[in-house]
């Protein structure tokens, strides 16, 4: 078990009180395995993944382990954490397109860089360089400024810097969101390929967008408000999803090959909570179609089938065979029970083109359903 | 590369001619007549010898001529050195008077625009970082940075000068005492440089340590510093980065920086009666000495523009981005 994490606790200090952006969180990434962690903006995604490497200041750990490859990670003190970063643990920041100094060379900044982690520039070069071809940029690039590369360039750089010195899990947060589609791919590839070829052990893929997770995730989790909704393998969380939140989710992705002139386009309608002031129970079930008294009470995060989690009250009464869980919410705008999400509304669509091609991973054939319009179906496998 | 040195060149030889030009515009824009007022002085009572004095000085100090003559005659002259002669001391020519008054406000400037600069950019960056400094240095910071000059210089020559008795206030160096290699002389030059030193280096160090500990501040909240915190980079690595990164507009105003600081030196040697380039454009101002103001003010011309010239150069050796640009504006 490459990273296990239990009951973690993060808040962020505001003068109006704690913010509880993680609460109680336990889950588990395996060797060689890429966790893609899905959620909306305030989800708790970001803060999830950022505590385990960096607590900014106003972040606090409230409570709650990690453990990476069996052995504690002391998230909360900055200094002991120091000797595991970037070594064990490292991250691709949401601002790797900024996050290199820009008046300091690319291949200086590495050398400070692992200079101050106890390497030599020149030991690690051929396998830099070797790196940098890897991902498509120029060998001159370690003697350039990163003003003088595109922002992508810079991302790619960011990547390389990153994974140096063979990290135990990577954290990418948000690497595919500043992207147009092609790179997303590319990017989504590259993350892949860092993965097979050992670069990092396991990975944790922070993104709002499901389709590129389709596409490069062993593993989905779904976050909301700062709960897990859910985790399965990819292909189950797109295919079978159980939480209602994951269902609406995907049903709100457009499909390939489908027009939605007579149909629009269903979003989640309400907002989240807010997590200054935290109500009690199931924290979708405001928004949830399905809600009942019982989701007054927490659900827990249960493995409900094999290799799926899920906290919700309906999809475990649903996998225990117990019904009753009518659908009470805004008509039309939720999946019924049993089925894909995403696929009810769009009988035309559904089990489009995709279906029919050979699965080589989970990913494969679900792709194109959750894709968005431009992107072609990509599998992991394919050249 | 080429094009871009050719256009900054150009660019102060522009500046140089614009500032020589007002220069020689002012003093006859001003009202009052010097030749009058110093012929004036000898007194004479009838009509007639005074006229003939008054055309006399008039001619050969070249006021006679067409204003045309008189400009292309000072450029002229500018080029091979003459910078004329001095009413106020006549007949002493301008360039000695500078020549004699150029050391003391160099002495006084350069160490004091210098060290304020590197202290001052130290100091705010520690500041940056710790609490009690912080808590101490930017309250001092703003109250030297928002004193006049001549309002700190006052109160310097009063208390430590007048009140406590430890500095002398007139001139350059003791009275009496001859100039030479001597304890006395070298003495009497440092006691009497001190606080007219003190007065500027004061007020220049408050600005420059709260500019750079705002600066410093903001460079390590940016995406590169988090970014190299996260991955465990020790804190004086990305003290070092965002200090680097700081400095570079603290540069920029230093070039601003240095006309209003010479600015404030006239007014800091005019209370200490220091013998430097301002007490000289005092008295020349006061004697309605044209020469003496228009050579001191080229000079001051000269000094500014070729220290932002340095601070040019310097920039584009510590900026690679300024480097960059200037291979797209040669391409």
């Amino acid at each position: 078990m490459s990273l296990s994490v239990r009951n973690l606790q993060i808040a962020y200090r505001t003068l109006r009180g704690d913010v509880q952006a993680v609460d109680d969180v336990t889950f588990e990434v395996a060797d060689k395995e890429i966790m893609g962690l899905a959620g909306e903006s305030g989800s708790g995604k970001s803060t999830l993944g950022n505590s385990l490497i960096f607590l900014e200041g106003r972040m606090r750990h409230v409570g709650g382990t990690v453990d990476l490859d069996g052995k504690a990670l002391p998230i909360s003190n900055y200094r002991a954490m120091n000797r595991h970063r970037m070594r064990d643990v490292s991250i691709i920041p949401q601002y790797a397109m900024s996050a290199l100094n820009p008046t300091k060379k690319i291949g200086s900044l590495a050398r400070d860089l692992l200079k101050a982690r106890g390497f030599h520039l020149a030991d690690v070069l051929p396998e830099f360089r070797r790196r940098i071809s890897l991902v498509g940029l120029p060998d001159n690039v370690l003697g350039m400024y990163p003003f003088e590369l595109s922002g992508g360039m810079r991302q790619r750089a960011t990547m390389v810097i990153s994974t140096l010195l063979n990290p135990s899990l990577l954290i990418a947060d948000e690497v595919t969101s500043a992207l147009d589609v092609s790179n997303q791919r590319a990017v989504g590839e590259l993350l892949t390929e860092f993965r097979d070829l050992g670069y990092v052990k396991s990975m944790i893929v922070i993104t709002h967008d499901l389709s590129i997770l389709a596409q490069i995730a062993d593993t989905i989790t779904i976050m909301y408000a700062g709960k897990l909704a859910e985790k399965a393998d990819a292909s189950t969380i797109v295919d079978k999803p159980l939480h209602p939140y994951t269902q609406a989710l995907l049903s709100s992705l457009p499909e390939v090959g489908l027009r939605y002139e007579d149909k629009e386009l269903t979003g989640i309608p309400g907002r989240p909570p807010s997590l200054l002031d935290v109500v009690s129970g199931c924290r979708f079930k405001d928004r949830c179609p399905f809600a009942r008294d019982r989701c007054r009470d927490e659900p827990p995060f249960v493995e409900l089938l094999p290799g799926h989690q899920v906290a919700c009250w309906k999809a475990s009464d649903e996998v225990k065979g117990l019904g009753g869980w009518a659908h009470e919410g805004a008509a039309g705008s939720a999946p019924s029970i049993g089925r894909a999400g995403g696929e009810v509304e769009h009988p035309g669509g559904a089990e489009g083109p995709g279906s029919e091609r050979p699965g080589d991973a989970n990913a494969t054939a679900l792709a194109p359903r959750v894709s968005e319009g431009l992107e072609a179906p990509v599998g992991k496998g394919q050249p | 590369m080429t094009r871009y040195f050719a256009r900054k060149i150009g660019l102060y030889l522009l500046a140089f001619w614009a500032g020589v030009t007002i220069d020689w515009a002012i003093p006859r824009l001003m009202p009052g007549n010097p030749i009058a007022a110093y012929v004036s002085r000898f007194s004479l009572n009838s009509q007639g010898p005074w006229t003939a004095l008054y055309q006399l000085f008039n001619k050969a100090f070249g006021y006679n001529l067409p204003i045309w003559d008189q400009y292309w005659h000072y450029w002229d002259n500018l080029f091979h050195g003459n910078l004329g002669i001095s009413l106020y001391a006549f007949p002493e020519k301008v360039t000695t008077l500078i020549a004699q008054a150029a050391p003391y406000t160099l002495a006084l400037l350069v160490p004091a625009i210098t060290l304020s600069y590197v202290l001052g950019n130290r100091v705010g960056a520690m500041a940056a970082r710790r609490k009690a400094l912080d808590n101490t240095v930017l309250p001092l910071g703003y109250l030297f940075q928002a004193m006049p000059y001549a309002w700190l210089a006052l109160a310097a020559a009063f208390y430590l000068a007048q009140i406590e008795r430890w500095f002398p206030v007139q001139g350059g160096s003791a009275a009496g005492v001859a100039a030479g290699f001597t304890w006395v002389y070298i003495w009497g030059l440092v006691s009497h440089w001190f606080l007219p030193f003190l007065t500027v280096f004061l007020v220049s160090f408050g600005g420059w340590s709260i500019g750079m500990r705002n600066l410093v501040i903001y460079e390590l909240e940016t995406d590169y510093a988090r970014y190299l915190r996260a991955l465990g980079a020790p804190s004086r690595l990305v003290r070092r980065y965002a200090y680097r990164n700081a400095v570079l507009p603290q540069l920029s105003g230093l070039a601003l920086a240095l006309g209003t600081v010479i600015g404030g030196n006239i007014v800091t040697e005019v209370v200490f009666q220091y013998p430097g380039l301002g007490h000289l454009i005092y008295t020349a101002a006061t004697d309605q000495d044209y020469s003496l103001l228009q050579g001191i003010f080229i000079f001051i011309i000269v000094g500014v523009l070729v220290a932002n010239f340095v601070i040019d150069i310097v920039y584009i050796l510590i900026d690679p981005r300024t480097r960059l640009s200037m291979q797209g504006a040669a391409a």
